[in-house]
C-alpha cells in the first residue's frame, strides 16, 4: 500500500487561500464573455475543452502580426529580432510558471497531445524494447493512450494499467504490484478531464522512481487551474496545452529533465532543428531548440506567454481556491436534484463535472442548455475507456474557470430543471 | 432556430415510445455504428421474406434525434425491397446533406420533422446514424445474394 504524500494532500485544501477574487473585474477581461448568445448572456461551462482568451493575450496575438511578423531564430533584421526576443521570452514565462530549473527544459509544442507523440517517439521508440512496461491508468484521455498503442506496437513493450475505483479516484493499492523492474515509463493525467480527480502525483512519481521508471504527467486540466511545481513534484515529463489556460490554439510546452530531453532523438526533423547539414547526415541543435522543427507557432507562443503572465498576475492559488468554492457549490447544487448523477466524488477534486439527468440523453441535454447559452460538453469527452468503466456512452459535463461565477451555476441548474419539464421527466 | 424546430411533437414521441425497437431473431443481415462525436450505439438488423424487408429493428442507445430518426426510419423501410431501401437511405443522406429537398419517403410524412436538424449542423450525425448503419446493413444483405 502506498501512501498519499504530504504534497499531494496539499491539493485537497486549496493552499489554505482565503483571498477572493473579484471575478467581475477579471470577467471584463475576457471579451468573449460580453456576448449573448441567442439574446441569452453567455454562461461559458466548456472550459476543460478550451479556455476564453483574455484581452492580453490577444492582444499579444494581434501586435506579432501588426509590427513583428517575421521568423525567429534566422535572420538579423529589427522584425526578426523582435520576434525572436518575444518569443523566447515566453519560453522563460512559462518556465517560471512551471518553476522550472532552466528555459532549456520548455520545448514549445502545439499542445499536450504533441508532447505525449513527441515523448513516445523521441523517447520510447529509442529506450524501450519487448519486455518493458509503460504504466497508464484507466482515466486517460485519448491523447495519453493511444501513442503508447502505437509505441508498443512498435517496440513490443507492454502496457499496464491503474485501475479506476467506483469513488474516481486511482487504485493506489495495485500501485506496488504494477511496478517493478520492467516498468520504464509510468504516465498519468494529474486531473482527470472527465471526473476531475486530482491524482496524488507527487506519490506516484515517486514510487515510479523507486523502480527506476521516469514519468510524464499530462498536465492539461491541471496546470490551468492550480499551482504546478516541476521541481517540487520532481516529475521528469510534463505537458500542456496553451489554449486550455486562456492561450492560442496550438501554444503549448513539452517540459523535461534536462538529461531526459537530451536522451531523446529528434520527433519532427527540418530547418532550426539542426545545427549543422550535410547531403547525407546532420547533427542536431541544442535542446530544446532540437525539437523545435520548421516555422514554430511564433504568435501563439507569444500569445501563450502572455496568458501565463496574465494567471501569474492573478494569482494561481487564489484561481484554484475560487474554483474549489464553485466546485463545492455547483456539487450541493446539482446533487439537490434527484434525477442527477455525478461521476467522481474524489475528495480531492477540480472543476469538472460530469454527470447525467435520468431520462435526459447528454446531447439532447447539451442542446436545450445550449438555446439558453450556456455551453457545456456532451459526449464521452475523449475519454472511451473510462466511460466504459463507468458504464455510459457519454455523459454531460460541466467544467469552470477563474470568470465563472454562482450565477452562472444556478442559470445552469435552472436550465436542467427546464430541461426535465420539456422532456417531462421531472 | 428553435428548440421546437428540432424537437417536434413527432419526434419526442418516437424517442419516448420507439417503434420497432429490438432484435430480429435469425436476421438476414446486421450492422452496428458508432457515432463518435457522442459516442452513441445504434445497431440495426432485419429479415427478409418475398424479397422484401418483412421485419426490422434497431436497438442501441442514443439521444432523442438518433432514436426517432431510427424508429420512424424502420417504419419507413418495412416492407421495401432492398433497392427500394437503398434509395430511401440514398434519398435521405441527400437530403441531410442539404443536396435536395426535402420529401415524402414514408406513408405517413413523419420522416419530414427531421427537416429541422438541417438547422443543427452538428446534429445531422445523430439523424443519419441510422441510416447508415441500415446502408451496411443493404450492402451485406446484397453480398449474401438474398
Amino acid at each position: 500500500m502506498v501512501a498519499v504524500e504530504e504534497r499531494d494532500m496539499q491539493a485537497v485544501g486549496a493552499w489554505g487561500h482565503n483571498a477572493r477574487l473579484d471575478v467581475e473585474r477579471i470577467r471584463a477581461d475576457f471579451p468573449a464573455l460580453e456576448q449573448q448568445v441567442y439574446g441569452r448572456p453567455l454562461v461559458y461551462l466548456d472550459n476543460a475543452a478550451t479556455a476564453q482568451k483574455p484581452r492580453s493575450v490577444i492582444e499579444a496575438v494581434c501586435g506579432h502580426y501588426r509590427r513583428d511578423a517575421a521568423n525567429v531564430h534566422r535572420a538579423v533584421h529589427a522584425l526578426s529580432s523582435r520576434a525572436t526576443l518575444a518569443y523566447e521570452e515566453a519560453r522563460d514565462r512559462v518556465c517560471r510558471f512551471l518553476n522550472a530549473p532552466a528555459r532549456e527544459t520548455i520545448v514549445f509544442t502545439r499542445g499536450a497531445t504533441e508532447g505525449i507523440n513527441l515523448v513516445a517517439y523521441g523517447w520510447g521508440r529509442h529506450h524501450l524494447r519487448e519486455g518493458d512496461e509503460i504504466l497508464l491508468t484507466e482515466m486517460e484521455h485519448h491523447s495519453n493512450l493511444v501513442p503508447w498503442q502505437l509505441l508498443a506496437q512498435a517496440t513490443g513493450a507492454q502496457l499496464r494499467f491503474l485501475r479506476v475505483r467506483r469513488d474516481g479516484t486511482l487504485n493506489l493499492d495495485e500501485l506496488d504490484t504494477l511496478l517493478t523492474e520492467r516498468t520504464k515509463l509510468v504516465a498519468f493525467t494529474h486531473v482527470s478531464n472527465v471526473l476531475g480527480t486530482i491524482n496524488p502525483a507527487a506519490t506516484i512519481i515517486d514510487a515510479a522512481h523507486r523502480v527506476g521508471a521516469i514519468t510524464l504527467l499530462d498536465a492539461a486540466q491541471s496546470v490551468p487551474h492550480m499551482p504546478v511545481d516541476v521541481q517540487a513534484l520532481d516529475v521528469d515529463l510534463l505537458v500542456f496545452s496553451g489554449h486550455k489556460l486562456g492561450g492560442p490554439t496550438s501554444s503549448g510546452a513539452l517540459y523535461g529533465k534536462r538529461e531526459i530531453l537530451e536522451s531523446m532523438e529528434p520527433f519532427l526533423a527540418g530547418g532550426d532543428m539542426i545545427s549543422s547539414v550535410w547531403l547525407d547526415h546532420a547533427a542536431w541543435n541544442e535542446v530544446p531548440w532540437k525539437f523545435e522543427a520548421g516555422t514554430p507557432a511564433i504568435a501563439e507562443q507569444i500569445g501563450l506567454g502572455a496568458a501565463v503572465e496574465y494567471l501569474t498576475s492573478v494569482g494561481m492559488e487564489a484561481i484554484h481556491a475560487h474554483e474549489q468554492r464553485l466546485t463545492a457549490y455547483a456539487l450541493a447544487q446539482l446533487q439537490a436534484i434527484p434525477a442527477v448523477e455525478i461521476y467522481g466524488e474524489a475528495p480531492a477534486r477540480a472543476g469538472v463535472i460530469s454527470f447525467l439527468v435520468a431520462g435526459i440523453h447528454p446531447h439532447d441535454l447539451a442542446q436545450l442548455l445550449d438555446q439558453e447559452g450556456i455551453a457545456v460538453r456532451a459526449g464521452n469527452h475523449c475519454a472511451q475507456p473510462l466511460h466504459r468503466v463507468l458504464d455510459q456512452v457519454a455523459t454531460c459535463r460541466a467544467s469552470f474557470y477563474l470568470y465563472n461565477t454562482e450565477a452562472e451555476v444556478d442559470a445552469l441548474v435552472a436550465g436542467i430543471r427546464r430541461a426535465q419539464r420539456f422532456f417531462g421527466v421531472e | 432556430m428553435s428548440l421546437e424546430s428540432l424537437y417536434q411533437e413527432i419526434i419526442l414521441d418516437h424517442y419516448k415510445h420507439p417503434r420497432n425497437f429490438g432484435e430480429v431473431p435469425g436476421c438476414a443481415a446486421a450492422a452496428e455504428h458508432e457515432n463518435p462525436l457522442c459516442g452513441d450505439q445504434m445497431r440495426v438488423a432485419f429479415r427478409l421474406e418475398d424479397e422484401r424487408i418483412a421485419e426490422i429493428k434497431f436497438s442501441g442507445k442514443g439521444c432523442a434525434i438518433s432514436q426517432a430518426s431510427a424508429s420512424m426510419m424502420t417504419e419507413a423501410v418495412r416492407g421495401c425491397t432492398l433497392a427500394a431501401a437503398r434509395e430511401k437511405v440514398t434519398d435521405f443522406l441527400a437530403m441531410m446533406r442539404g443536396e435536395r429537398e426535402f420529401a415524402a419517403l414514408d406513408e405517413t410524412g413523419e420522416l419530414e420533422a427531421l427537416k429541422g436538424v438541417l438547422q443543427f449542423p452538428v446534429r445531422v450525425k445523430c439523424a443519419t446514424l441510422a441510416w447508415n448503419c441500415l446502408a451496411h446493413c443493404l450492402d451485406a444483405a446484397g453480398k449474401d445474394g438474398s
